[in-house]
């Protein structure tokens, strides 16, 4: 008896650790994944910046790749003024909108409004271009000339797609915000919205921070969705209505063609967007951090 | 859960309607584009060598979206004769096209230029497919119908600014050029003059640099077809009913006008292939420059026979 209670054990133990180990080999693909592409993004673009020059690199303001002259200041400034733009949009709307969600809508409402958002999380990106493309540049060509494709476009249409990140992530923080905090707050005498505004969201802050932030990442990432309706002009756009192309597009649109050193810069303008993403998730580890603290 | 995901259908649902409604509101025409091309296909000689069997196999064709339509239209033509071969045509650009007949991930490159020093290394042997022109197109509702090869080069430079000293409405030009790396563009340039010295010696670009860009042919036919001030340049196969091709210096673009020597903004179209070809392969290209394969070229391009 004895005995056989053993082998049935050691057998037991044996699936448990080789189950286990899939476990790890799972978990593993991703830190693998992340790692090798950190290493051929770098092993492929700082040589380039080194060849390029840094200041001329990232100062630069003139793109001739044919003559390699490779400045890529005029799609930094571009990326990061069709990601401002985005979130000036984005999140007002996404942060009324996950109140609405959280403390507001009636049940038959809620059950109109989240599936719709989740839905626009769902649309390829490529479609929000195309939509651009027809129906928001068209209307900006009207109102105020210059062909339609513009930073505003682009704008319009990120402002859109980062909702979804950041209305579910916002409404997960205002969730988790204690109920006695709002019946604390509602007791002292102050209105429901007053309870929101002055309660509710600053306790929720850190989540809806980083939100923010993954909408951020979102926005700077997009490639197709921008490169149909920014106009993809290499220049430093002045006003809204001026095209301009994004770090992202500028990728996407001449990798087909990138031929040498050409080729090495793009992945240069890559490294330059990845400095950007890790810094970003760095400043969301620091906010999710300090909202374990509280 | 179930009223969720029935919340979910309902809404989809509703979407799927609005945007049916969108959809049947601006139903375009451009399916249409297509006409049966392959009604110039007389029962030319069978292949020589009088191998009546089927080959078979599987061609891949990639590069240049300016040679792709006419690649595109001599696989169909060569498909119907060879039902064994899958002919896919790919467009994605020369550059790319050049790298991919030169590593072998394609059988046969496409490129709508010359190859550049680097590239000649790489021992691809060149076809000289056809030669091409490149028309100078505006929106249809423009009343601008030529130029002359200045006032193009002026325009495209950022010179003129204004459809009005040109002879058009008093309306700002948008002008619509392609991709750093587009075979379009570096032959456009080229024959454009619209190349210009640095302080470094190097030739780099000379078109305004705040023209917008579109990717690709078909990207700046939508956009000159949309828009009505914007001006562009679309390999001549490309051009159709939705723009209208500028005379430059009096002449129409054309065929024709091409090959009498009128027409002069034109560049060679190249099929690459690297050593030795796979038997389908062969048979594309030897179908391409036969006879019947030119009368296809022959209908928007200036053939080499």
């Amino acid at each position: 008896m004895i005995t056989i209670d053993r082998k049935k054990h050691r057998k037991r133990e044996l699936t448990e650790k080789i189950i286990e180990k899939i476990f790890l080999v799972a978990a593993s693909i991703s830190v693998i994944s992340v790692l090798i592409i950190t290493l051929f993004i770098f092993a492929k673009g700082a040589p380039a910046i080194g060849i390029v020059g840094v200041k001329e690199f990232l100062l630069g303001q003139d793109w001739e790749p044919m003559a390699d002259i490779f400045g890529i200041l005029p799609m930094i400034l571009a990326s990061f003024y069709a990601t401002v733009g985005a979130i000036l949009i984005g999140v007002p709307v996404g942060i009324l909108t996950a109140v609405f969600l959280a403390e507001i809508a009636p049940i038959w409402l809620q059950r109109i409004v989240r599936p719709a958002v989740e839905l626009l999380a769902g649309i390829p990106s490529v479609i929000y271009g195309f939509f651009g493309l027809l129906v928001i540049v068209p209307i900006i060509d009207e109102q105020f000339g210059g062909g339609g494709n513009s930073l505003l476009a682009a704008i319009f249409i990120l402002g859109v797609m980062i909702l979804p990140t950041i209305v579910t992530i916002s409404e997960t923080a205002i969730k988790a915000v204690p109920r006695e905090y709002k019946e604390g707050s509602l007791a002292l005498g102050t209105s429901h919205i007053e309870t929101i505004f002055k309660v509710i969201l600053p306790a929720a802050k850190s989540g809806v921070l980083a939100a923010v932030i993954l909408g951020i990442g979102r926005a700077i990432g997009e490639t197709m969705a921008v490169i149909l309706v920014i106009g993809n002009t290499v220049q430093i756009p002045n006003s809204l209505l001026d095209r301009a192309r994004t770090l992202t597009a500028n990728i996407a649109i001449e990798m087909g063609y990138a031929f040498g050193l050409h080729q090495q810069v793009l992945f240069a303008t890559g490294v330059v967007l990845f400095v950007f993403i890790m810094s970003l998730n760095l400043l969301l580890n620091h906010f999710t951090h300090k909202a374990g603290d509280k | 859960m179930s009223k969720l995901l029935k919340s979910k259908i309902v809404v989809l649902g509703l979407v799927a309607v609005l945007s049916l409604g969108v959809l049947a509101g601006c139903s375009s025409p451009a399916a249409e584009e297509k006409e049966t091309s392959t009604e110039t296909a007389p029962a030319v000689e069978v292949v020589e060598e009088g191998q009546a069997t089927t080959l078979e196999g599987h061609v891949n064709v990639v590069g240049s979206t300016s040679v792709t339509p006419v690649a595109q239209e001599i696989a169909e033509a060569f498909m119907a004769k060879e039902p064994g071969v899958k002919v896919d045509v790919q467009g994605v650009g020369s550059s790319a096209g050049v790298k991919a007949a030169s590593d072998g991930s394609a059988d046969i490159g496409m490129a709508s230029r010359n190859l550049k020093e680097g590239e000649k290394e790489w021992g691809l042997t060149e076809h000289v497919l056809a030669f091409d022109g490149i028309a100078v197109v505006v929106n249809p509702a423009n009343g601008v119908g030529e130029l002359t090869a200045d006032q193009a080069t002026a325009i495209f430079k950022g010179e003129i600014t204004n459809w009005k000293d040109v002879g058009g409405a008093d309306q700002e030009i948008l002008v619509i050029s392609r991709e750093a790396g587009s075979g379009t563009r570096g032959a456009f340039e080229e024959l454009l003059d619209l190349e210009a010295e640095n302080a470094e010696g190097k030739t780099i670009s000379a078109v305004k640099k705040d023209a917008l860009v579109a990717e690709g042919n078909g990207a700046v036919k939508a956009n000159v077809a949309k828009k009505e001030y914007a001006i562009g340049y679309l390999s001549l196969s490309y051009v159709d009913e939705t723009v209208k091709g500028v005379s430059i210096d009096g002449v129409a673009p054309s065929v024709d006008a091409i090959v009498a020597g009128e027409y002069n903004v034109s560049r060679p179209f190249l099929l690459l292939t690297k050593g030795e070809l796979s038997p389908a392969a062969q048979a594309y290209m030897d179908f391409a420059f036969s006879e019947e394969g030119q009368a296809i070229v022959a209908e928007k391009l200036i053939p080499v026979q």
